[in-house]
């Protein structure tokens, strides 16, 4: 059942810009990649938060990380695509490295302002970077160089990245999900004091997963700075930490689908309602609001009938 | 040194350990050993600090002065997690499982932390079935064989409890520290734990931390006993039963209570 859904949703995917066109929709295949990229970040996002119980409020943090990697590449000449994104995710990789070594020792309340200190940290640190661009932010002349024969400027062929690296991503996440370390990651979060007492030393895994997940969220750093050509201080600022967050909590914590989904219904609602109000957030808040009160499991929980998860707590 | 002289040298030496919280003393002096292949019980009343004990040899809590010898290393400062892939494992006084794992996929993780690294991101553990076979084995060990799958949430009391052990079984230590292994278990569970632990003996050595004065004397090859932090006694099970300051101090309650309450 899972799997017939998946694999229409990839194949609606697939078909989206190839209809836009002659439907006149094309505004929307860069909306649709916006969503995607997102999902992705949203996805990053989850595998720490949702899988393993890190409730990090700094995410934002690499996200902003790998879009200044590729714009800042791109002022001084780099601007392959097989250099500079790579880049943006080595760079969010040490980032978090940084970050975790130091936040990840300590716990709950703590973890939560620790790492949201160090987002807001680098949100003034590129503010104050004059050089490139200070609060205005950085203008990129074009997108990334793909080579191939293909070419970014088209909206159609950076959706159809968009969406592989998407579609990886969340191949990936299962597959490393379902391996040992995955396995490790979801028991530290249900009982990380007895993972010590069987032999785990739950430190370094939950770095190493916190490092993977900084990349990722890096990659689509680098992804959203190529949709907008343009990028500034605002993409580390705590509300899109707590954007983010909000996305894997409509979506379902834990589960491989809960940041698309979530990216999804936040992003459309958005769309939808901002044309009437400025206020938009208020519907979203109260979608929030419906969602925990009548589906504290996400809207990926409402598809999941066999695995029944009490919530967390042990003792 | 050879094998020879690693067989008559204890287990686990603790050596005048001290841990004070405050004003409050919990570990006063201690100093115990455990020999190999011994089941040695510490018994004392409640706040006698026999967790608290537990804590530091785990490496949960750093005692203040003092050291701890296993297998003739000194491990007073190494951490949990590095104790017991060497071997010094523990089982929790208050039951503390993966409760929203199968009781199979709970001491198949206790397997995987020893059994060659887990920082591998492709291969699904589902394919690796030799992990699944030994946690099979584990658990025929403590009696849960035909529990596998059940979520271990979902176990009963005294099932939990054995899955508790179980778990530590899984790490195959050489030394278990087992704290109130029967807390709150009915006698009819209990009878079915003393087996398990009585069958453990030949490959692990044993501290068993217990209330339950019968399965002690019927387990324990030698007794120590803790009050207020110190160590009033140590002896075989004859020993501690006629020793004057520990009836005085602790055993006589317990035992007429226990004969009261059973008769």
């Amino acid at each position: 059942m899972q799997r017939a859904l998946t694999l229409a949703a990839l194949a609606l995917a697939i078909a989206f810009p190839m209809a836009a066109v002659p439907l006149d929709l094309d505004f929307y295949i860069g909306f649709a990649s916006r969503v995607m990229i997102y999902a992705i970040a949203a996805t990053s996002l989850n595998l720490i938060l949702g899988y393993g119980g890190m409730v990090s409020f700094g995410h934002a943090a690499f996200f902003g990380t790998g879009a200044y990697v590729v714009a800042i590449a791109m002022t001084h000449g780099i601007d392959s695509l097989w250099v500079s994104w790579p880049l943006a995710m080595l760079v969010s990789g040490i980032v978090a490295l940084g970050i975790g070594a130091i936040s990840l020792r300590t716990r709950g309340v703590y973890f939560i302002m620790i790492t949201l200190a160090f987002a807001q940290m680098m949100f003034f640190v590129f503010i104050g970077l004059k050089a490139y661009g200070g609060e205005e932010g950085l203008n990129m002349p074009h997108r990334s160089v793909i080579g191939l024969g293909l070419n970014l400027k088209n909206d159609a062929t950076f959706y159809y990245v968009v969406l592989t690296v998407l579609v990886a991503t969340l191949y990936l996440l299962r597959r490393l999900i379902d391996a040992r370390f995955g396995r490790v990651v979801e028991a530290i979060r249900e009982n990380e004091a007895r993972m010590e007492t069987i032999g785990f030393s739950t430190y370094r895994y939950k770095l190493t997963c916190f490092v993977i997940a900084g990349m990722v969220c890096g990659l689509a750093g680098a992804l959203i700075a190529n949709q907008t050509r343009y990028v500034n201080p605002n993409l580390m600022h705590w509300i899109v930490s707590g954007d983010m967050m909000i996305m894997i909590i409509l979506g379902g914590l834990g589960y491989r689908f809960g940041g698309v989904l979530g990216a999804i219904v936040m992003l459309v609602l958005d769309e939808a309602i901002s044309p009437y109000t400025t206020y938009s957030k208020i519907v979203i808040g109260f979608v929030l609001l419906a969602v925990v009160l009548f589906a504290p499991r996400g809207l990926a929980g409402l598809f999941d009938r066999k695995r029944v998860r009490a919530g967390g707590g042990h003792g | 040194m050879n094998s020879a002289t690693r067989m008559t040298e204890p287990v686990l030496e603790v050596r005048a350990l001290c841990k004070r919280f405050g004003g409050l003393v919990a570990t006063d002096q201690v100093s115990l050993d455990v020999r190999p292949g011994e089941v040695h019980a510490l018994i004392g009343p409640n706040g006698a600090g026999k967790t608290t004990l537990v804590h530091q040899l785990s490496g949960t809590l750093p005692p203040d002065s003092g050291s701890i010898l296993f297998r003739g290393d000194d491990v007073t400062h190494l951490a949990a997690n590095a104790r017991v892939l060497r071997g010094l494992v523990r089982s929790y006084q208050i039951t503390s499982i993966f409760r929203q794992h199968s009781v199979l996929d709970n001491v198949a993780l206790a397997v995987q932390a020893r059994s060659g690294s887990s920082f591998r991101f492709w291969r699904p553990v589902r394919d690796e079935s030799a992990l699944f076979d030994e946690a099979r084995a584990v658990l025929a060990r403590v009696g849960l064989a035909d529990r596998a799958d059940v979520l271990a949430a979902n176990l009963a009391h005294g099932e939990q409890r054995q899955l508790e052990v179980g778990l530590a079984v899984a790490t195959r230590p050489a030394m278990l520290l087992l704290d109130e292994p029967m807390a709150g278990m009915g006698p009819e569970e209990s009878e079915r734990l003393i087996p398990l632990i009585d069958g453990l003996r030949k490959d692990v050595s044993i501290l068993l931390i217990e209330h339950d004065m019968d399965a002690v004397f019927r387990l324990a090859d030698r007794i120590s006993v803790l009050v207020s932090g110190r160590v009033i006694a140590t002896g075989t099970p004859d020993d501690i039963r006629a020793n004057a300051d520990v009836k005085r101090a602790y055993l006589g309650d317990e035992l007429e209570a226990a004969s009261g309450g059973e008769a």
